[in-house]
């Protein structure tokens, strides 16, 4: 392990948790502005968090040490996806130790203590919550598994510094079992992320809501890090579609700073429009009927699958 | 036994009956196709020695006040009329609570009474403690049994800021089995605070029952002391009545289209709709000196005049708003997403509207035509020829529609009324109200008819007021609309209702 390796590593957590909730400014900015609105300031998701931790928790009476572990737990998970999805560089001794399958396992984890931890307190909200991000969660795993596998079968190997590193060799060939993968990608990214049409993130509406209803018993400290965590993971999933089907300027192997400050430069202009991105599609499109999200996931999951059959019948043909 | 005429009705008719009369006349009544306008009980003991159990039915352009005197020492027992009514059943168990009359009905569970002791009677004269302070035990809700069946206790606080009201689902997964509503946590003592006002300044107290019907509510209560005194107001003043009565139909109608919106996820069309509505009510503080035309309508007039430079401005306005309008129903017209939610969801068919009295817009969308502007026009509307909206799918997307085309109808009437505004006095001197008879106010508001009953003591101070909103009609009707509907779409069906809170709780 190199120095640069260490170096590819430690910036890589870092610049997920600092620039997280920048994201997430800069989404609802975009949304605001979109709507006509006058947009909140853009650190605001700094302050909120600020704010938060400068509070006294509040602990529901019949809430279990797991109640309060779940926020620390569920931070962690997305800190380590942070460490092993190369958002910066290629150069990541921990992308090596844990492969995609991983990731997914490591989302999963952090997903079910999020939902025992909105049970553990036993109101009809927390259930709601929980009951619903389940069903989401079950119908997007294997959607992200078929996009995963999707890459991993281009490349090759489940290691995702392998993979980017040999997609970015390949160069910018057309690769149509990768632009269905990509468009399975950003659905799934839409349900996890419990963004618009199926969840909706602004929401007052305690009955319609998926991730929100499972928050709602968070205070203080422990709410912080749960939001922390949220905007995290929509960081996390950004870079991950980033690395996989758009792989400019990320640092490779045995590069010095300067080139990972050309990847966080790289990295900063693909969030900015991403998140413009999300913030048109939101505001073009109204909420699914929970019954709707299944077809939606399902139709993630086809589009990956077809993906995957494309590519095996590309292959077959050139072999 | 009379009652003082009522603009737009042909005939107001008040009968005093034995209980046997009473209930056959209302049976009767009820077979003909006549609506519930009220039930209501008043303390009449220190002038006759009873109580008094009124009902106000509405047969097209006739209205019948059928009245019941309880004597005050004998058993206070009426006959449920909930059977034939059933949006009665809450009315009544409001006067249980407020007067200790009681109906021979199954349900005796209090329902405005949520902080004070059984035995005390707050509209009572000689009520004597103080109301908010002791809590009422817990609230026995009907649960349904069976595999799988749980509760999901929703409010009175909720997480938006939204007025408080309790809402208990039974619940299979997400399908709703059961929704008992339980209301009666703003409940301020109005009706107790209008008589300590003269009679000529009760419309100042109408005007705040329920913010969203200010003109509509200060207007039935000037129509029912109108009719006390026996003065008219001028024409110029009815049309600025109802000018005002029409831009708070426009501003509610346009505040709803963007929440609906919104709570279909679609927020850039609440961004819309608050907009237009926030110019409305900008202008409405140029022309009124209030946001909300609280204080507009008085007895014997209007307060405020309009000039003609504002009459163009107001003219101007409505010329954008009708511009915006169309574009903004062809995008929520021609999108899928939010049509697949509003479709279907939360239906109430014709029949069951018919046979719960839903009134208003939420009636109108339910193939209900009753419109107050059309059956029975007072004026100014006896001369507008106002064209009534109604659709018969009963689901939101009806309830969507006709707002959409009645804020059309309302554009056009204010258009009318600044076109044909009469010149003249806006205000004129009333003589004194008489207090040998009750006097009736009705004005189609924008969710439905407001029916003001008045009565006036010997010395000019109000002897009972009864506010009656078109929420208590449709409010049991939205436990109907969202069964077997998921748990996620309540919050636009019950948006779709846009029910008073205030107006209902009093």
């Amino acid at each position: 392990m190199t120095l640069s390796a260490l170096l590819t590593q430690a910036a890589a957590v870092v610049t997920a948790a600092a620039l997280a909730p920048l994201l997430v400014g800069w989404v609802n900015q975009c949304r605001a502005w979109l709507q006509n609105r006058t947009a909140p300031p853009l650190l605001l998701p700094y302050r909120t968090l600020r704010k938060l931790l400068h509070k006294d928790a509040v602990l529901a009476e019949s809430a279990s040490p797991l109640f309060r572990a779940v926020p620390y737990v569920v931070f962690g998970c997305m800190l380590v996806a942070a460490g092993i999805i190369p958002s910066l560089g290629t150069d990541l001794p921990a992308g090596r130790a844990a492969d995609a399958i991983a990731l997914v396992g490591l989302f999963a984890t952090a997903r079910m203590f999020m939902a025992l931890g909105a049970m553990d307190v036993g109101t009809a909200f927390g259930s709601l919550g929980a009951r619903r991000e389940m069903l989401i969660g079950f119908l997007a795993e294997p959607a992200l598994l078929m996009v995963l596998f999707n890459v991993a079968l281009i490349s090759g190997s489940t290691a995702m510094p392998v993979i980017v590193d040999r997609l970015v060799a390949q160069g910018f060939a057309v690769n149509p079992s990768l632009a269905f993968a990509a468009l399975a990608f950003v659905m799934v990214l839409l349900a996890e992320n419990a963004r618009l049409p199926i969840d909706n993130p602004a929401t007052h509406l305690e009955l319609t809501m998926i991730h929100e209803a499972m928050v709602l018993e968070y205070s203080a400290r422990h709410l912080a890090l749960i939001e922390w965590a949220a905007a995290l993971k929509l960081f996390n999933y950004a870079c991950l579609g980033f690395a996989f089907f758009l792989p400019l300027g990320l640092a490779s192997e045995d590069t010095g700073p300067t080139a990972l400050l050309l990847g966080a430069t790289w990295l900063a202009a693909k969030l900015l429009l991403a998140g413009a991105g999300l913030a048109l599609f939101e505001t073009l499109s109204a909420k699914l009927r929970v019954f709707r999200a299944p077809e939606f996931l399902a139709m993630a999951f086809m589009l990956a699958v077809l993906g995957l059959l494309t590519r095996l019948l590309f292959s077959g043909g050139v072999a | 036994m009379d009652l003082a005429p009522v603009p737009g009705f042909t005939t107001a008719r008040r009968q005093r009956l034995d209980a046997n009369a009473w209930i056959d006349q209302l049976a009767q009544a009820r077979a003909a196709g006549a609506r519930l306008g009220a039930l209501w009980a008043s303390d009449a003991r220190a002038t006759e020695g009873v109580f008094r159990v009124c009902v106000v039915v509405q047969q097209s352009r006739a209205l019948d006040w059928l009245e019941l005197a309880l004597p005050a020492g004998g058993p206070l027992d009426y006959p449920d009329i909930s059977g034939l009514f059933p949006a009665a059943g809450r009315m009544q168990r409001a006067a249980c609570d407020l007067l200790g009359v009681r109906a021979t009905a199954a349900d005796q569970r209090p329902w405005l009474r949520h902080a004070w002791p059984e035995g005390l009677f707050p509209l009572r004269a000689d009520a004597a403690g103080t109301v908010g302070e002791s809590p009422t035990g817990p609230y026995p809700f009907v649960s349904v049994a069976g595999d799988g069946v749980h509760e999901i206790p929703v409010g009175p606080v909720h997480a938006g800021i939204i007025e408080p009201g309790h809402f208990r689902f039974s619940v299979v997964g997400e399908k709703v089995l059961r929704l008992e509503e339980r209301l009666g946590y703003v409940h301020k003592g109005i009706e107790k605070r209008f008589e300590s006002f003269p009679a000529t300044e009760g419309q100042r107290l109408a005007a705040r029952v329920s913010g969203d019907s200010a003109a509509g509510f200060s207007w039935a209560y000037c129509m029912a002391l109108e009719g006390l005194c026996g003065g008219e107001p001028p024409p110029r003043a009815l049309y600025l009545r109802a000018l005002a009565l029409e831009r708070e139909r426009l501003a509610n109608h346009l505040g709803d289209l963007g929440a609906l919106g919104n709570d279909a996820g679609f927020a850039f069309g609440l961004s819309q709709f608050a907009h237009l509505k926030e110019c409305l009510l900008r202008t409405n503080a140029e022309i009124y000196g209030h946001r909300y035309p609280m204080d507009e309508v008085v007895p014997g007039g209007v307060m405020h005049d309009l000039s003609s430079a504002a009459a163009g401005l107001v003219l101007r306005e409505l010329d954008a708003l009708t511009a915006q309008l169309a574009r903004l129903d062809a995008i929520y017209t021609d999108h899928p997403g939010l049509q697949d939610r509003f479709v279907g969801a939360g239906r109430v068919s014709p029949e069951l509207a018919a046979r719960l009295g839903l009134a208003g817009l939420a009636g109108r969308a339910s193939g209900q035509a009753f419109d107050l502007r059309t059956d029975c026009p007072a004026p100014p509307y006896d001369r507008l020829e106002v064209r009534m909206v109604t659709r018969n799918e009963g689901d939101v997307a009806a309830r969507v529609a006709v707002r959409f085309e009645e804020t059309r109808v309302a554009i056009e009437l204010c258009r009318r009324l600044l076109h044909e505004l009469p010149a003249g006095a806006i205000r004129v001197p009333l003589p004194a109200p008489r207090s040998d008879r009750p006097g009736l106010g009705l004005v189609e508001g924008w969710r439905g008819p407001l029916l003001v009953a008045l009565e006036v003591a010997g010395d000019g101070r109000i002897a009972r007021c009864r506010p009656q909103d078109p929420s208590w009609h449709n409010w049991p009707a939205l436990e109907h609309a969202i069964i077997d509907n998921i748990v996620p779409d309540f919050p636009l069906i019950n948006k779709s209702f846009n029910l008073a809170y205030s107006g209902h709780d009093l």
